[in-house]
């Protein structure tokens, strides 16, 4: 092969061997370290201790919830931001840093960010208070209340990770050609028919990659869980890390890491599922 | 109407991003008397007090430290690292490249709970398990996808005719990307490291899984977190968030895009 032919696959050579060491091998070595036990024995050990533990099942339902409560909720924030920052509104450079800073605030900032707004003596009961909606302080963290904390962490995880979502469609509005729009103004389409006929047949790639996207960052859900819920409240991945922080077993920490893997390849193969593009479809 | 409606919109989001981060710039900002009292007030005691004790406190220096150097190597090794591919995808027609887009963006659907506790076995079988680097490894390993796909777009953008030209006036190709190529990328490439930095410097999970001794300031603060008193983690957490101002500010026009169309 000439110089000419071969020089860019030599410009992948890094990254691809870079990826090979530090992302497929561990990959391989997951799935070796699930499947045995602490004494190096090959089989189920080690899922079976996974699943009996008192604390999984709770963990993966609590996952599960919040993904689908959080997901309608920031697909929508998501879109009315975009449309914002992509619409004829002054000012969208402002908008646009504003509504992308949480995408630059670590889990764990901003899950004591939360923290300090949901507290017993924080600033949602100082503020209900004031308004006179309660008349004392509401325990929002109360770990005997689990829908309480888990709706806390959904606001938080809203709060945060919508500024993703925000990127990747507003990519997807962007690349939309305005002679579509111009021709839905032709035609006298309110902005809703628009909205309804125009925009978002035309965005549903630009959705769909948004959702996988999110759905698989969902599924890792940790530091949030922690600042709010404490050790009160569990899902997978804070159990994976307990796995291998405090029980140091790797074994146990892998068979977390590997559900975590399956769940969010069939949140994936739901998400294409439920949104196939057109050529799928036979279009 | 319809324009009222708007900026009312766009006015209430803000406030939904900014006031939660005004609250915690006031809890950092104040003295433990203002965190501690209820109700709070919004415009508290201004005070260095909590701060102070949070950059004095026992390992936060070194943490901080480990956090900003990890950070720095993650950002410097994916640039390495991305910039050849993200060249070669930007320039060249090949066979397999769209494939090699597709296999780098795929790596992302693959968690890091599944991938850092394998590393921490590895990490501790080549002694730099508890470093810096064995995080910075980690963290280029997540950044990397998101930065050669970065990368591609910002070569692209840099129009060919001025690489040719310069090859036109006797550069070698070498030259040529030296001269022409790399000053119009530069601010590109640095936005791209940029997002890599910003990314280690927020990351937790891996960082816990794979330190010990010598934690990142997340993972500090993390570790502690249920016995820290309120000042400590306020003014951790706005250490965890300051750098976005900055960096946001910075690169908000790059992010656009990233990892959007291109998976279509």
């Amino acid at each position: 092969m000439s110089v000419r032919r071969s020089l860019p696959y030599l410009l992948l050579v890094p990254s691809v061997a870079y990826l090979l060491i530090f992302f497929a091998s561990p990959m391989v070595q997951a799935v070796g370290l699930a499947f045995t036990s602490t004494t190096g024995e090959w089989g189920l050990s080690s899922l079976s201790a996974m699943v009996s533990d008192d604390r999984f099942w709770p963990a993966v339902w609590t996952t599960v919830i919040l993904l689908v409560v959080l997901l309608p909720i920031q697909l929508a924030l998501a879109l009315v931001m975009s449309m914002i920052v992509t619409g004829r509104l002054r000012g969208k450079g402002f908008w646009l840093y504003v509504f992308l800073l949480p995408l630059g605030v670590s889990e764990l900032g901003a899950g004591i960010l939360w923290y300090s707004i949901f507290v017993e003596q924080g600033w949602l009961n100082t503020v209900l208070q004031a308004v006179g909606i309660v008349d004392r302080p509401v325990l929002w963290l109360d770990y005997r209340e689990p829908w309480r904390v888990i709706g806390t962490i959904v606001v938080a995880e809203a709060w945060r990770s919508t500024s993703l979502l925000v990127i990747i469609l507003v990519g997807g509005l962007r690349a939309i050609p305005r002679d579509y729009l111009e021709a839905a103004d032709v035609f006298h389409a309110g902005q809703w028919q628009r909205m309804r006929h125009v925009v978002l047949p035309m965005l549903r790639p630009t959705i769909r990659t948004a959702l996988i996207v999110r759905v698989v960052l969902a599924f890792e859900v940790f530091a949030t869980v922690i600042a709010l819920g404490g050790t009160a409240t569990d899902t997978l991945a804070t159990q994976a890390n307990r796995a291998y922080t405090e029980f140091q077993d790797a074994h146990l920490a892998s068979a977390y890491g590997l559900v975590i893997l399956v769940v969010s390849l069939v949140a994936v193969g739901i998400v294409l599922a439920a949104l196939p593009t057109h050529k799928e479809r036979g279009e | 109407m319809r324009r009222v409606l708007a900026y009312g919109a766009a006015v209430l989001l803000a406030g939904w991003i900014l006031v939660p981060i005004w609250f915690v710039v006031v809890g950092a900002f104040s003295t433990a008397d203002s965190v501690y009292s209820y109700p709070l007030a919004a415009w508290p005691d201004w005070s260095l007090e909590s701060m102070r004790f949070f950059v004095t406190s026992a390992g936060v220096p070194q943490a901080l430290l480990s956090s900003v150097v990890v950070a720095l190597l993650t950002g410097v090794l994916t640039l390495l690292l991305a910039a050849p591919a993200g060249y070669a995808l930007a320039r060249f027609v090949f066979p397999g490249a769209s494939a090699y887009r597709l296999t780098v963006l795929a790596t992302r659907a693959f968690p890091v709970v599944v991938l850092s506790i394998p590393l921490a076995v590895f990490f501790l079988q080549w002694g730099i398990y508890d470093t810096v680097w064995g995080v910075a490894f980690m963290h280029t390993a997540l950044a990397l996808p998101f930065v050669v796909l970065m990368v591609a777009g910002v070569f692209a953008g840099v129009p060919v005719d001025i690489e040719e030209a310069a090859q036109i006036f006797g550069c070698s190709r070498v030259g040529a990307f030296r001269r022409a190529v790399v000053p119009n990328a530069a601010p590109g490439l640095a936005a791209a490291g940029t997002f890599a930095v910003l990314l280690s410097y927020n990351e937790v999970f891996a960082a816990s899984i794979l330190t010990l001794q010598e934690p990142t300031l997340p993972v500090f603060v993390l570790t502690g977190l249920t016995q820290a008193p309120l000042p400590f983690r306020y003014a951790g957490a706005l250490f965890l968030l300051a750098p976005a101002f900055l960096f946001i500010l910075l690169i908000r026009k790059r992010l656009i895009g990233v990892g959007g169309p291109t998976l279509r």
